[in-house]
């Protein structure tokens, strides 16, 4: 049943993508559409008032556009469809208290990590303090579902591997929207497929002599982005704006900016 | 008999002084300047307590034009949104208005549907009437601004989310708020209620309301334009600053995110001087300004940015769009070039000042002066007030104006104190 249900999420999912592709990348541009034929002019016409020779702080490398804007609103739907009614339902389901312990089993797992990558930028102190908090939450902490750490002055210092990329140097790349995953850009992309890569070693390696393996280790992957998503606040298209694509694409920038300087 | 007497006597002064004392106790809203008040609004220890978690549910589906023909790229707005924290008995209802294009959901409009929970209330959370969803879900012109037309739509969706209850026997009597321009509207709404008749409020709160929110408008744009050196065009400079010192920091600093209690502590670090922080405030009113214009735009075909026979699609690029909307004149210029137009074509003689004083709480004076219902709550130094203004409030007000000695725009809304007197208000007969 439970197999069943992955595989028809996977299948709604490549549906979805290629019917993303394949309707097409480009996004109009306003002053294009503006050009067209029998368009009347506005009173203020982008042509005339967005001027080439200022920045803009909107302004990002986003040269997939009209993929990431299909994407977007691909992530809308399937939130809406699939996602968020799962989601749902798990919340239904769970008291608030037991939400609250299984997330903190997967933040104490994330500890790897943010152990890996700030060991990788040889952040010392950060590396130290994550150590600590992974033995004590894993022990005291009953595998993470407490946070005695953070009480004891241990934060979480959060890393992963496309901070790991920035800190040495490589730029983000164009901005991406990933199916399902939301914002991103080439760089944190390619950050994702190297902590996933590490995650799935480190399961594999503590499941080791676990029964069947596949089965637990589906229930966990889903668990676990069924406790991401919950974790998270933000719904497409809440804010109303119609300028949310482009609201979200900078804080998102800004703040990768920012988490990887820290 | 006499001693008993006297006890009752000393037990009465003491009672009686705890209360005077307890009107001039200080005020301890612990930010001084009304501008960091805006920005930063009220501590976290300094906050009301509020339950963490609330029933609340959210309506996402409510189609109050039915036949209305959303335009494309406008489709995740067909549907009016809002949200309501239910009692699970009988209880009195309050309606809130948010301000100036912020939605039901608004982390102030999330804290007051807690207070007003907590005290018993069920509480319905509407949008404002300048948020893009209420513009193009349940704005009858598709453009905002004139307070009556706004009112009116107001007091159309709440009646209808009335008749759409299927638990009426739960819903108590009416009471109404709004903060900022969903204050002003609140008195507003409340006069036409004194004619239609349909929720007969009991009480209304008005809090941080504009005096005239064309004034109100203005001002806060020229926060903008006037703060930022060598013109708008110069905008990437401020912002690229801002996010330099924002970086700078939380680099150097203790915090590992970007939580409130970060700002709040590095606010002198961030913005390093009054001019940036109004330049801020402005920077943030006009977010929600460029939404307003471009959606009532494309809603009334105006033809100011958009071309009024162009269609655009769900992922047609709108940057270009939000780069014009967001430069020019703000406020004023969304006024003269699609709201005002549309009214002087039904009546030729009306100038734009005219037009702007219909907009004024001093238009429904004599209404305001002799409700007893309606409360105020405001700051001496709320920045959107023009120099008079709090006067005019205490002299139409009475009694019924609580002023602040400070919190700027809305920013002590969440102090303990000021919760308690808001939910005070509602709660006390």
């Amino acid at each position: 049943m439970k197999i069943q249900k992955i595989n028809s999420m996977k299948n709604v999912l490549v549906l979805g993508l290629l019917l993303t592709l394949l309707s097409g990348c480009g996004a109009k541009q306003p002053a294009e559409l503006e050009a067209g034929m029998g368009i009347i002019p506005p009173t203020k016409p982008v042509s005339e008032y967005v001027k080439s020779d200022i920045v803009y702080p909107v302004d990002a490398y986003d040269p997939w556009e009209g993929f990431n804007r299909n994407m977007y609103v691909f992530n809308y739907y399937f939130d809406k469809y699939l996602f968020l009614p799962v989601v749902g339902g798990y919340e239904w389901i769970m008291p608030d208290y037991f939400e609250d312990r299984i997330s903190g089993i997967f933040k104490n797992f994330g500890e790897i990590r943010n152990f890996m990558n700030n060991l990788l930028q040889l952040k010392g102190k950060a590396t130290a303090v994550t150590t600590g908090r992974f033995l004590v939450n894993s022990t005291i902490g009953l595998l993470g579902m407490y946070d005695p750490a953070s009480h004891w002055g241990m934060p979480r210092y959060k890393e992963d591997f496309g901070q790991t990329l920035g800190h040495y140097g490589v730029g983000a790349g164009p901005y991406l929207v990933l199916p399902v995953m939301g914002p991103s850009t080439l760089r944190d992309t390619t950050g994702l497929a190297v902590d996933a890569f590490v995650r799935s070693e480190v399961l594999d390696w503590a499941l080791d002599d676990v029964d069947n393996k596949s089965n637990v280790r589906t229930a966990i992957d889903v668990m676990e982005a069924i406790d991401a998503r919950h974790r998270v606040g933000f719904r497409y298209y809440q804010s109303g704006s119609p300028f949310e694509y482009d609201l979200v694409r900078k804080l998102f920038l800004e703040k990768r900016k920012m988490d990887i300087a820290k | 008999m006499k001693k008993k007497l006297q006890h009752v006597l000393l037990v009465c002064s003491l009672l009686f002084a705890t209360v005077c004392i307890g009107q001039a106790a200080s005020y301890d809203y612990p930010i001084s300047d009304p501008i960091e008040a805006t920005i930063i609004s009220t501590p976290k220890e300094a906050m009301a307590i509020l339950p963490k978690k609330i029933r609340v549910k959210e309506y996402l589906t409510f189609d109050v034009f039915p036949d209305r023909d959303v335009p494309e790229v406008f489709w995740y707005n067909e549907k009016l949104r809002y949200a309501v924290a239910y009692q699970k008995d009988k209880a009195p209802v309050i309606f809130m208005i948010a301000g100036t294009g912020a939605g039901y959901d608004s982390t102030k409009m999330k804290m007051m549907q807690k207070a007003f929970f907590q005290a018993g209330f069920h509480v319905v959370a509407l949008s404002s009437p300048t948020h893009p969803n209420f513009i193009v879900a349940a704005s009858s012109s598709g453009m905002p601004g004139d307070i009556r037309s706004d009112s009116e739509d107001l007091y159309n969706v709440m009646e209808e989310m009335l008749e759409r209850s299927k638990k009426k026997e739960l819903i108590g009597d009416f009471y109404l708020t709004g903060y900022s321009l969903g204050g002003t509207q609140a008195a507003f709404v409340a006069k036409l209620d004194e004619e239609r008749k349909v929720f007969n409020f009991k009480k209304v709160l008005m809090i941080n309301p504009a005096l005239n929110i064309y004034d109100s408008a203005v001002k806060l744009d020229k926060m903008l334009v006037d703060n930022i050196p060598g013109g708008m065009d110069h905008f990437n400079d401020f912002y690229t600053k801002l996010m330099a010192n924002i970086t700078k920091s939380y680099v150097h600093g203790d915090f590992v995110d970007l939580s409130h209690g970060f700002f709040y502590s590095a606010y002198d670090a961030i913005l390093t001087s009054p001019e940036e922080g109004k330049a801020l405030i402005g920077f943030s009113f006009r977010i929600s300004l460029s939404n307003l214009l471009f959606t009532s735009d494309v809603m009334t075909h105006s033809g100011f940015i958009v071309p009024k026979n162009l269609e655009l699609t769900s992922t047609d690029s709108l940057t270009d769009y939000g780069k014009v909307a967001s430069r020019g004149c703000g406020f004023s210029e969304y006024v003269e070039n699609i709201l005002y137009p549309a009214f002087k074509a039904k009546e030729p003689g009306l100038s734009l000042r005219q037009f702007v004083d219909r907009s004024s709480l001093r238009v429904i004076e004599d209404y305001l002066k002799k409700s007893n219902k309606i409360g105020l709550v405001t700051n001496v130094d709320d920045i959107i007030l023009a120099d008079g203004d709090v006067d005019y409030f205490k002299q139409v007000f009475g009694s019924r104006a609580k002023i602040y000695p400070r919190g700027g725009h809305c920013g002590n809304m969440a102090y303990k104190d000021n919760v308690a007197y808001m939910t005070d208000f509602f709660k006390i007969k």
